[in-house]
C-alpha cells in the first residue's frame, strides 16, 4: 500500500514536499542567512519551511528560536519584497518562541514610515506584536500617523494592533482617539469597520459616550457591512443594558437594517431582534419575515442561519413561526442534515398537538444519518415537546426507548436518559411505562454512570409504585452481572425497597446477604451496614439511613472531620456543625434546544459558592470563632441604585449565633480613594453589633469587602428585625490618571438602604427524597398545628410565598399544583439554625379565599412552635 | 451555559481558526486564534473530527464542538473558517469566500494541494493578510491578491512559460481596472 502510494505521487509528481522535514536539519539551513549576497529565494524558501514545521505544531526550544531569529534579523539587509514580507511574518510567529525580539525594533519602525506602502501595513502589525507598554510611547506618533494614513492597508493594520495593544497598554491607545475617529469617516469598508471597533472599545466603559456614538453613526455613513453589522451589536447591547424600549431610536436603526441591501446585515438585523428580551410578537414579526425568506435561499448557510434563529424565535413564541411552517417542512429533506434536524425541531415547537405523530414518524426515518451532536437536539426537543402536551407521553417514551436501544455515544445516550427522567418526574402518569423502559436499558447498558443513576430513582420511585416487587429482579441482575460501582448502586436501591415495603423485607434481606461475600468493599460494606439497618426494623432508622440519607455538605463534612482529627478531644464529633448541603434553586428557564451544540467543553464545576465563602470568612480571625457557618443568602441585595457614586450589595452570613453582614463595595468615582470603610448598622434591640472589619482602601472600580458581625438575641423566637445601614469612610482626593491619592483625606459618610433579617435567614433548604418517611422519623413529639387564612390569589401563589418565607425546600415536587384543583398539600424539609431538623405541611383550600392548615415537626419545640407561628 | 453574552458579541475577534486540510485529513496550513485548543494535540483531534464529519457531504456549514464551521472543498483541498457558535454565519462565510478565492488566484484558478505547496509562501502571506489574530482584516481577495506579492512577477520573464506570462499580464491588467 505504501509502495503504492509513493509511485501514485511520483506519477503526478505531486506528494507533500514539506513532509518528513526534520526540525533541526531545516533550523541548520538558516545558516543560509549569514552568506553575501543573500539568496532571496533560497532564504524565502528556508523560512516558509521553519514556518510549515511550526505551523505543524512541533515546538522549537527558546534557544533555537532566537538562534534562528539573530540570522534573520540579517536578511534585512535584502530588498526583496517577498522576502522581507515573510521576514515580518516569521517575527510574528517568534515573537512567543524567541528571546529578545525587539532588536528589530529599529528596522520595522524604518519599514513602518518608509516609503514602500507594501512593507508599512506589515512592519507595523509586527512591530505591535513585539511592542510592550513601555517601548509603545516611542512609537507612539508613528502609529497616530498610520491609523490615518491615506493608504487604507496601512491604516486597517495599525487599527487592528491598536485593538490588540488595547489589551496591555489601554491608557496609551486611549490617547489616539481623535485619529480613530477621523479613521472612521474613511471610506474604505475595512478602514471603516475597524476604526469603528477600536471607537466602541475605547469608549465603551463610558457608558454616555458609547451612545453618542452609536447614535451618530447610526444616523449614517457607514457603507461596510462588517462596520454595519457592529453597530448593530453595539445598538443591541446599549438597548438591553439600558433597558430602552422599542421605541428607541436604537431599535429603529436595527429594524431598518432589516432592509439593507447586504444579506449579512439584514441576518444580523433579524437575529439582535430574536434575541431581545422582552420583544413581542409584533416586534418579531417583520424579522420572521426576513428570515422565512432565506429559508428558500440556495445558499445553505444563509438556510442553516435562518433555520437556527427561527429555532430560537419557536422557543418563547411559537406562534410567530407558524407563518414559516410550510418552508420548514421543505427543509426536513434538506441535504444538509443540520439544517434538516433545525426544521424538524422547529416544527415541534410550532405544531399542533396533533401534528407530533406525523413528525415524530419523519424523524424517525433520518435519526440513523445525523451525528450525535444532533442527535442531542432532536431529544431534547422531544422532552420539551412532552410538557408541552403530557397526553402524548406514551409516543414520546417510546421514541426515545427506540433510540435507546439505538447505536449512540455516551453524550447521546445520556441525553435520552435524562429526557426520560425529566418526563417521569414532571408527569407522575408516565412513571410506570418510564421505569419499565428504564429497566429494559440497564439490562444491557455499557455506560456505568448512567446505570448508576437509573438503579438510584428506581431505589426512589420503585418502592412506591403499585407493583414495587417487579423491579427487584432487574436491580437483582444488576448484582449478578455488573461492575463494583453498579453492584453498590443496585445494593443501595435494593435496600430502599426493603425499607419501604414491609412485605419485600424478608426477600430483600436473603439477596442483600448474598453480598456479604461480594470481591468488592464498597458493596460488601453497603450490604452490611443496610442489613444491620434493616433487621432492627425501626422506621426512624430506616427513614434517616436508608431513605433520606445525609443532607450534608461532602465537601464540608470532609473539612469538617479534618479539622477534628487535628485538634485529639473528647467530646464526639457533632454532625451538627457540619455545613448542609445548599440547594440548587430550581429555576424554570426555557433553554436552547441548540444548547448541547453551542456548549463548549464542559465546564470545571465550581465548587458551591457556599463554600468559598467559608473559606473567607475563615481567614478573618474575629468571624473564625464564630462556629460553623450555617447559611449564606443566595441572592445578594443591593442596598444602593445602580449608577451611584458608590455600589453596595449585600451577602448575608447566619453562624450558630452571629450574623456577618458582607458588604461588597465599589468605588466608581476616578477622583477619590476611601480608606477604612465600614457599614455601620443600627437596629431594634437584641441584635447587638460586635465587630466592624473595615475594607483598607478602595480604590476607583476595585471592588474590596468590609464585614459587619451581628450578635443574635438570646430568644429564640426572636428571629426577624431591620437594619438602617449607613457606609462610612475616609475620602482621599486623586488624580484619576494616576491613581495617586492626596494625603489629607476627610471622614464622610453615605446613607444606604435597609437590610432586613426574616425567618428564611435562619432556615436552610434540605430535600428529602422520601418525605413522608422523614415524617415519621421526626414524630409528633414537638409537632404544632395553626390554621390561618391567606391573602394569596391563587394556590400557586400562596405555595410561592410560603416557600420564600419559610426558606425551606419542597419536598415530592409538592410545590407544582395540578390545574383546576382547589386543594393542595405542600411538604416542606429544612434545618433551623442550630441544626435542628424541620418539617413542615401544609394543607391548603381554595374557596373565594385561601385557607392553610399548618403542621410542623421539627427536632426542637420552640422551632416548630416559631415557625408555625410566624406564618401569616 | 453563558447564553450570547453581548459583551462578546461587539468583539472584533471574529475568527477562532482557519484550516485548510488535504483530501486525507492532514493539516496542510492551519491557525488557532483564540485558546479553544490550546495544543497542537487538541487542535489535530479536532480537525480530524472536523474532517470526518465533513469531506463526504458537502455541506457547507456545520455546528461542531460548540462552534459554526463553515467550509469548502475543491479537488484534493478542503478550506474551513471556525467561529463561535453566536457568530454571524454569513460573516464567516465572507472569510471563506474571500480565503478561497485569493488562494484561486495565486494559484491561477489551480486550486489543488500540489499548486498550493509550489506557492506555500504566498498562500502563508495571504492568510496573513485575510486575518490578523482572529480579527477580519480584509475580505475582498482582489486586495488580498494585491497586497501578496506574487513570486511570479520576481521571477526572470525567461523562466516563465509563454502562458504565464500572459496570465500575469491579464491580471496585472484587471487590477488596475478594478483599482
Amino acid at each position: 500500500m505504501m509502495l503504492r502510494r509513493d509511485k501514485k505521487d511520483e506519477e503526478d509528481g505531486g506528494g507533500n514536499p514539506y513532509q518528513n522535514l526534520d526540525r533541526s536539519v531545516v533550523l541548520q539551513e538558516a545558516r543560509v542567512f549569514n552568506a553575501t549576497p543573500i539568496n532571496p529565494r533560497k532564504c524565502c524558501h528556508i523560512l516558509t519551511k521553519i514556518m510549515y514545521i511550526i505551523n505543524q505544531g512541533e515546538s522549537i526550544g527558546t534557544t533555537e528560536a532566537t538562534e534562528t531569529f539573530f540570522a534573520m534579523t540579517k536578511l534585512f539587509q535584502s530588498n526583496d519584497v517577498m522576502l522581507r514580507r515573510m521576514v515580518y511574518l516569521m517575527i510574528k510567529e517568534m515573537a512567543n518562541l524567541a528571546e529578545d525580539v525587539i532588536i528589530v525594533t529599529s528596522s520595522l519602525t524604518k519599514d513602518m514610515t518608509g516609503k514602500e506602502d507594501l512593507y508599512r501595513a506589515a512592519a507595523i502589525r509586527s512591530l505591535c506584536k513585539i511592542t510592550d507598554s513601555s517601548m509603545l510611547q516611542g512609537i507612539e506618533r508613528y502609529m497616530k500617523q498610520a491609523i490615518v494614513d491615506k493608504v487604507s492597508g496601512v491604516s486597517s493594520a495599525a487599527l487592528c494592533s491598536s485593538l490588540h495593544l488595547l489589551k496591555q497598554s489601554p491608557e496609551v491607545v486611549k490617547r489616539w482617539v481623535n485619529e480613530v475617529q477621523e479613521a472612521a469617516s474613511n471610506d474604505n469598508v475595512m478602514v471603516q469597520y475597524h476604526a469603528l471597533g477600536l471607537l466602541y472599545h475605547i469608549r465603551k466603559q463610558d457608558r454616555l459616550a458609547a451612545s453618542k456614538m452609536v447614535s451618530k453613526y447610526t444616523r449614517g455613513g457607514l457603507k461596510s457591512p462588517y462596520a454595519t453589522c457592529l453597530l448593530i451589536r453595539i445598538a443591541a447591547k446599549l438597548i438591553a443594558d439600558e433597558d430602552a424600549g422599542h421605541d428607541s431610536p436604537l431599535f429603529d436603526f436595527i429594524e431598518n437594517c432589516l432592509r439593507h441591501k447586504s444579506e449579512m446585515v439584514i441576518y444580523e438585523a433579524a437575529s439582535a431582534i430574536v434575541n431581545m428580551k422582552n420583544t413581542t410578537s409584533r416586534e418579531l414579526n417583520p424579522a420572521v419575515s426576513v428570515l422565512q425568506l432565506f429559508l428558500s435561499s440556495p445558499k445553505p448557510t444563509l438556510r442553516f442561519a435562518a433555520t437556527k434563529t427561527l429555532n430560537k424565535v419557536a422557543m418563547t413564541h411559537p406562534a410567530a413561526v407558524t407563518a414559516c411552517n410550510l418552508d420548514l417542512e421543505n427543509l426536513i429533506t434538506d441535504v444538509n442534515r443540520s439544517i434538516a434536524t433545525l426544521a424538524i425541531t422547529t416544527l415541534l415547537k410550532t405544531g399542533s398537538e396533533s401534528s407530533v405523530d406525523r413528525l415524530m414518524k419523519q424523524i424517525g426515518t433520518f435519526m440513523s444519518e445525523i451525528s450525535d451532536e444532533f442527535k442531542v437536539v432532536v431529544v431534547s426537543a422531544v422532552r420539551s415537546l412532552c410538557s408541552k402536551f403530557p397526553r402524548k407521553h406514551s409516543v414520546m417514551m417510546s421514541f426515545l426507548s427506540n433510540m435507546l436501544r439505538d447505536e449512540g455515544g455516551f453524550e447521546y445516550k445520556r441525553a435520552i436518559v435524562d429526557s426520560l427522567i425529566a418526563i417521569i418526574e414532571e408527569n407522575p402518569e408516565s412513571k410506570e411505562t418510564g421505569l419499565s423502559h428504564l429497566c429494559e436499558f440497564i439490562e444491557d447498558c455499557e455506560h456505568t454512570s448512567l446505570a448508576t443513576r437509573i438503579l438510584h430513582l428506581i431505589g426512589r420511585e420503585g418502592p412506591r409504585s403499585p407493583n414495587p416487587a417487579k423491579y427487584i429482579r432487574f436491580i437483582y441482575n444488576r448484582v449478578i452481572l455488573e461492575n463494583a460501582a453498579i453492584r453498590a448502586a443496585a445494593v443501595s436501591s435494593l435496600a430502599k425497597f426493603g425499607a419501604h415495603c414491609e412485605e419485600l423485607l424478608p426477600s430483600i434481606v436473603v439477596l442483600l446477604e448474598r453480598s456479604l461475600l461480594d470481591s468488592d468493599d464498597e458493596v460488601r460494606d453497603r450490604a452490611t451496614f443496610y442489613l444491620s439497618v434493616l433487621k432492627h426494623s425501626q422506621k426512624a432508622l430506616n427513614s434517616a439511613y436508608i431513605l433520606n440519607g445525609l443532607s450534608v455538605s461532602i465537601a464540608g463534612l470532609e473539612r469538617a472531620l479534618h479539622h477534628y482529627t487535628l485538634s485529639p478531644s473528647e467530646t464526639p464529633f457533632d454532625m451538627k456543625t457540619v455545613p448542609i448541603e445548599t440547594q440548587p434553586l430550581t429555576e424554570q428557564k426555557p433553554v436552547s434546544d441548540i444548547a448541547p451544540l453551542m456548549a463548549t467543553k464542559p465546564e470545571k464545576l465550581a465548587p458551591p459558592t457556599q463554600d468559598i465563602y467559608a473559606d473567607q470568612l475563615r481567614a478573618i480571625p474575629e468571624i473564625a470563632d464564630l462556629g460553623a457557618l450555617f447559611k449564606s443568602s443566595v441572592k445578594p441585595s443591593e442596598l444602593t441604585e445602580s449608577e451611584t457614586e458608590y455600589m453596595v450589595r449585600c451577602i448575608k452570613h447566619t453562624f450558630p449565633e452571629h450574623i456577618v453582614f458582607q458588604f461588597d463595595c465599589t468605588n466608581t468615582l476616578n477622583d477619590q480613594q476611601l480608606e477604612n470603610v465600614t457599614v455601620q448598622m443600627e437596629s431594634a434591640e437584641g441584635f447587638e453589633v460586635q465587630h466592624y472589619i473595615p475594607a483598607p482602601v478602595l480604590k476607583y472600580n476595585q471592588p474590596g469587602i468590609t464585614y459587619t458581625v451581628v450578635q443574635m438575641p438570646e430568644d429564640t423566637s426572636d428571629v426577624s428585625s431591620a437594619f438602617s445601614n449607613t457606609l462610612k469612610f475616609t475620602v482621599k482626593d486623586c488624580d484619576p490618571n494616576t491613581g495617586e491619592p492626596d494625603d489629607d483625606g476627610y471622614e464622610d459618610e453615605y446613607v444606604l438602604e435597609d437590610i432586613e433579617i426574616a425567618l428564611s435567614d435562619h432556615m436552610q433548604r434540605v430535600l428529602k427524597p422520601n418525605f413522608m418517611a422523614s415524617w415519621e422519623e421526626v414524630g409528633d413529639e414537638n409537632e404544632t398545628e395553626e390554621t390561618y387564612g391567606l391573602a394569596s390569589k391563587s394556590l400557586e401563589e400562596a405555595i410561592k410565598d410560603i416557600v420564600s418565607f419559610l426558606g425551606m425546600q419542597p419536598c415530592e415536587r409538592s410545590d407544582k399544583v395540578s390545574e383546576g384543583k382547589s386543594s393542595h398539600t405542600l411538604y416542606l424539609a429544612g434545618v433551623f439554625r442550630g441544626g435542628h431538623d424541620t418539617l413542615v405541611r401544609a394543607r391548603l383550600a381554595l374557596q373565594d379565599t385561601i385557607t392553610m392548615h399548618i403542621t410542623v415537626r421539627s427536632s426542637d419545640s420552640g422551632v416548630s412552635e416559631l415557625i408555625a407561628s410566624s406564618v401569616g | 451555559m453563558k447564553m450570547d453574552s453581548s459583551s462578546e458579541l461587539a468583539s472584533l475577534y471574529t475568527v477562532k481558526a482557519v484550516a485548510i486540510l488535504d483530501n486525507d485529513g492532514e493539516r496542510l496550513l492551519a491557525k488557532y486564534y483564540d485558546d479553544t485548543f490550546s495544543t497542537a494535540k487538541e487542535q489535530k483531534a479536532f480537525e480530524k473530527n472536523l474532517f470526518n464529519k465533513t469531506h463526504r457531504a458537502n455541506a457547507e456549514i456545520i455546528m461542531l464542538e460548540g462552534m459554526t464551521i463553515v467550509y469548502r472543498s475543491n479537488v484534493d483541498l478542503l478550506f474551513y473558517v471556525v467561529g463561535s457558535a453566536s457568530e454571524n454565519e454569513l460573516i464567516l462565510v465572507s472569510v471563506l469566500n474571500c480565503l478561497y478565492d485569493s488562494v484561486s488566484q495565486i494559484l491561477r484558478k489551480n486550486v489543488e494541494k500540489k499548486a498550493l505547496f509550489d506557492h506555500l509562501d504566498s498562500i502563508i502571506l495571504a492568510l496573513d493578510e485575510i486575518i490578523d489574530e482572529g480579527i477580519i482584516l480584509e475580505a475582498d481577495p482582489i486586495a488580498v491578491a494585491q497586497r501578496v506579492s506574487l513570486r511570479g512577477d520576481d521571477v526572470p520573464i525567461s523562466e516563465q512559460t509563454m502562458s504565464q506570462v500572459l496570465q500575469s499580464a491579464k491580471d496585472q491588467l484587471k487590477w488596475s481596472l478594478l483599482k
